[in-house]
């Protein structure tokens, strides 16, 4: 276990303790849990919580990467050696009907690819594997329809989501009880924000993807984004050249749909000056955020994360 | 304004309430705005919005930064708890924003189970509401012990000091009862922010704290640390031959290496030999930490337990009395059974009697044989398992629990413990030397229940009576039961409301489990219309001995036969709660043998009964 560079706050410590007692409750409620791996900080954070949280035993479910095919080199290189460095198990899904027919951000747009890529291949996986309840990092404080959600977040069958008809959640006295068909989302990091995650990865020195701190990186820009082109899939307009900007990435996710901001923060702590001083949110380098209003409601109700 | 060092005063959580239309998300809308917490981004989305579905013309409707579900912007309403994060140097908040609507006052318990002070909402204009006094209630039933008064929109009551003084001389009237510790009533306008975070010059007669000063201010402490040491175990760590540790998180108190403890229910001690915390041994754990206990010996100890000092222990009992909100659309009704939580714990649980309800508006206690969603009364518990708990008064985390429909799992009720009911503890039951196996082998015979189950008319008596015949003439022991004959005796005080139908079911299911103790083969005609009672009749008995017989009659047929002419009363409105008329009949979902009541003729049918028996007997 790796040591802390500094005590956590009495705030830091109760979310902590907190979100080692969901891990323990799905594990002790459910038959085959998973935890959703993305590869971001958030999930970092929850890998590094179930080590804690299972110890000296060995994390007790897989790990489940969907991948699109669009990941940012550097995150499944992160991936492999995190995997590796902490002995999980693995397993990637690919939506193999999408994989067949194409389906990919720049020809289909973002929602097409997102729906087909993400949450199909998510809800194919969760079906395949019979998973009967998946560990996510999403948190209340990241979007308005998250902030309604549930700890232990009830799915019906064909994973959808019904925010009119949650299972009220007193007291921490989670109601894990499913139906046949029925699965369920877990999110122990509901309660954290932006800075809890960030201040817990500088606390307890817990690694994340390199593109979360600033180096130079080939940018195009797109749509008033700044585009990084990971690789030749995405043809460069005419006379579109991409130019060497410092950037950084404040959220993961397929990179010609996550727009990078200029940056030098090249160290947990700069990151978190900057974040200080931030004026826009998050979520502000998602574009598939933005699609249409209320998008990510409408998303999670057809069984995204 | 993001506290990156640790505010000073650690964290409150604190959730809003009050009536539909007082204005709880502007005002949470308006404190994160003047805060200076909204994004730019965020801000741009909202002025969109505005324009969309706000409701103030051109005005930046704040509301609109919490209402985040789409049925809820559309609407203009909150549904559903949203939870807010923001900090400022002094103190770090979460705010639970919870629905006015009365039906979404389950959502509401949600939010106030988590908080430790509430801001409850009054629109000036309309001073006090039904909801007002219903969410103070909760508020107080839950363990809040701080509250703010806000009595919002003064603007459009042109900041007037006796609206105000009218307000607060009302409500402390009504709170005097409600044990809250502080009470500060604030005047407020969420929509142009007066007296939230900036004092306001136009209420100079108000001398208190704008909110947030109060929110940044106020002390809740309570100190979880000086009650005694509670761990409910919640996962046993097994991972190898040589660790086993039971994982959970410490409630209340501290526990020490080396100290003695008890596992609750069953009594027996031992001593803590490790604990291991997020960051490995430590030689110490208090209230709020998750860890996992070693102990020093090998004893039984599984998920739900308690562990607790061997000098102050949880009451153990299997019967105990309690506050009980009912969350759900199907009414509560006395003798069902739901599965309760209580800590880790799950077990069977149903109410046995109701002591009171209690009028929210005025809390007055009144009679009550069932309840309705939203209702809250004071009731008689009983449990399938003996439990350990607290009274809620003294933990909140030992002392509460949660009810579950056993076939929808929603979550529909929640609880919290008063004392334990000692008359339980004080009944051993008697083991005679003669047993029911004795009885049977005397009789050579297995004791069994035929439950036939189905709408009235449907022939249930008379296939029963064929079948008993024609196991009496094979030297057989029987007994029948029927429903109509035990409403004459046993059950003459009883009607045929939902709670009475689930009682005469209990009755009749007791009555047949003495007569298996006696070695007979029991008969059973009753409609007896719904699941849950069938299945608690189930559970009531041993494996197999339940044989549930489901006779299958079309209603348009039972109709036609009417051989006692109730249908004709009951469509004429002359006899109330008629199952298949006014009251609904859940068929089974898995019954031992379905008969076909309109394809084939009672002796037939009573040959296939005759049959499964026969095959049970020999099996």
């Amino acid at each position: 276990m790796q040591t802390r560079m500094r005590v956590l706050s009495s705030h830091l410590k109760r979310l902590e303790a907190e979100a080692i007692s969901i891990l323990r409750e799905t594990v002790a409620s459910f038959r085959n849990p998973v935890l959703l791996y993305s590869i971001g900080k958030d999930s970092s954070v929850v890998l590094h919580l179930a080590l804690k949280a299972f110890a000296p035993g060995r994390l007790p479910f897989p790990l489940l990467h969907i991948a699109t095919g669009w990941d940012f080199r550097a995150m499944l290189e992160f991936r492999d050696r995190r995997v590796a460095e902490v002995g999980a198990q693995l397993i990637v899904h690919t939506n193999p009907e999408g994989l067949a027919r194409g389906i990919n951000p720049l020809t289909h747009g973002s929602q097409v690819h997102m729906n087909i890529m993400g949450t199909e291949a998510l809800k194919q996986a969760l079906d395949n594997y019979g998973f009967d309840a998946a560990i996510g990092g999403a948190r209340r404080d990241e979007e308005k329809s998250r902030a309604k959600e549930r700890i232990f977040s009830h799915r019906g069958p064909g994973h959808v989501w019904d925010p009119r008809n949650q299972r009220p959640e007193l007291w921490g006295l989670y109601n894990t009880r499913l139906n046949p068909g029925e699965t369920m989302r877990v999110f122990p990091l509901s309660n954290w924000t932006e800075f809890d995650v960030w201040d817990y990865i500088a606390a307890e020195n817990i690694p994340v993807v390199p593109l979360y701190f600033a180096a130079p990186r080939p940018i195009v820009r797109r749509g008033g984004a700044l585009i990084m082109r990971d690789d030749d899939r995405m043809p460069l307009e005419p006379g579109e050249e991409p130019e060497i900007m410092w950037v950084r990435f404040r959220t993961m996710g397929d990179w010609p749909l996550t727009g990078a901001h200029e940056s030098r923060a090249q160290t947990v702590e700069e990151v978190i000056e900057e974040l200080r001083l931030s004026r826009v949110s998050e979520r502000h380098g998602r574009l598939i955020d933005h699609d249409q209003e209320a998008s990510m409601e409408r998303k999670k109700r057809e069984g995204y994360f | 304004m993001h506290g990156i060092t640790p505010p000073s005063r650690g964290l409150l959580r604190v959730l809003t309430c009050g009536s539909v239309d007082d204005g709880k998300s502007t005002l949470i809308g308006r404190l994160l705005y003047d805060c200076q917490l909204i994004m730019e981004d965020t801000l741009a989305a909202l002025a969109r919005d505005s324009r969309k579905h706000g409701t103030l013309g051109e005005e930046v409707d704040l509301a609109l930064l919490v209402d985040g579900l789409e049925a809820e912007r559309e609407q203009g309403i909150t549904i559903d708890v949203a939870y807010r994060f923001f900090s400022t140097p002094q103190r770090s908040f979460i705010v639970a924003d919870c629905p006015g609507h009365e039906q979404y006052t389950r959502n509401m318990a949600t939010g106030a189970s988590n908080s430790e002070l509430a801001i409850i909402l009054v629109d000036a204009r309309k001073g006090l509401l039904t909801q007002t006094r219903r969410h103070s209630y909760i508020c107080s039933l839950l363990g809040i012990r701080h509250v703010v008064l806000a009595v919002n929109k003064i603007d459009l009551v042109d900041f007037d000091r006796d609206v105000f003084d009218r307000i607060v001389g009302e409500y402390a009237t009504f709170a005097a009862g409600l044990g809250f510790r502080t009470m500060v009533p604030i005047p407020t306008s969420g929509r142009f922010g007066d007296n939230v975070t900036r004092r306001s010059d136009r209420t100079p007669w108000y001398r208190g704290p704008t909110l947030l000063e109060h929110l940044e201010t106020v002390s809740v402490e309570e100190d979880t640390t000086l009650i005694p040491f509670r761990f409910p175990v919640q996962w046993v760590n097994r991972p190898h031959q040589d660790f086993r540790g039971f994982s959970g998180t410490v409630v209340s108190g501290s526990v020490a290496v080396g100290e003695s403890v008890v596992v609750a229910a069953s009594g027996v001690q031992s001593h803590i030999a490790r604990i291991l915390g997020p960051d490995g041994d430590q030689e110490r754990a208090t209230a709020g930490e998750a860890v996992t206990l070693c102990l020093t010996d090998e004893v039984d100890v599984s998920r739900g337990d308690i562990l607790a000092p061997t000098a102050d222990r949880p009451a153990v009992a299997d019967q105990f009395a309690a506050h009980l909100l009912w969350m759900d659309e199907e009414p509560m009704l006395p003798g069902r059974q739901y599965m309760m939580r209580i800590g880790h714990l799950w077990t069977r649980a149903s109410v046995t009697a109701i002591k009171h309800r209690i009028d929210v508006t005025t809390l007055d206690q009144q009679p009550a044989t069932r309840l309705a969603m939203n209702e809250i009364a004071f009731c008689n518990f009983a449990t399938a398992q003996r439990v350990a708990f607290d009274p809620y008064a003294q933990n909140r985390l030992t002392g509460s629990f949660i009810l579950v429909d056993r076939f929808t799992n929603r979550t529909v009720g929640c609880g919290m413990i008063a004392f334990p009911l000692r008359r339980a503890s004080n009944i051993h039951r008697e083991a005679f030397l003669v047993d029911k196996a004795a009885r049977a082998a005397a009789l050579g015979q297995k004791p069994m229940l035929l439950w036939f189950t189905g709408l009235s008319g449907s022939g249930k008596s008379t296939v029963a009576k064929l079948v008993e015949q024609a196991l009496h003439r094979a030297g057989r022991h029987t007994y029948s039961l029927d429903g109509d004959n035990l409403r004459h005796g046993l059950n003459r005080d009883l009607g045929f409301t939902e709670q009475d139908r689930v009682e005469n079911i209990r009755r009749a299911g007791e009555v047949a489990k003495l007569m298996l103790d006696a070695g007979l083969i029991v008969l059973a005609a009753f409609i007896s219309p719904f699941r849950a009672e069938r299945r608690m009749l189930r559970e009531m008995f041993e494996e197999g001995e339940f044989v549930e017989i489901f006779v299958d009659t079309p209603l348009e047929v039972c109709m036609q036969r009417d051989a006692k002419g109730l249908y004709a009363r009951a469509l004429r409105g002359e006899i109330a709660n008629f199952t298949g008329i006014s009251s609904p009949y859940e068929p089974p979902e898995a019954p031992d043998l379905v008969l076909d009541g309109d394809g084939a003729t009672a002796e037939e049918l009573a040959r296939q009964v005759l049959e499964l028996v026969e095959r049970r007997q020999a099996g």
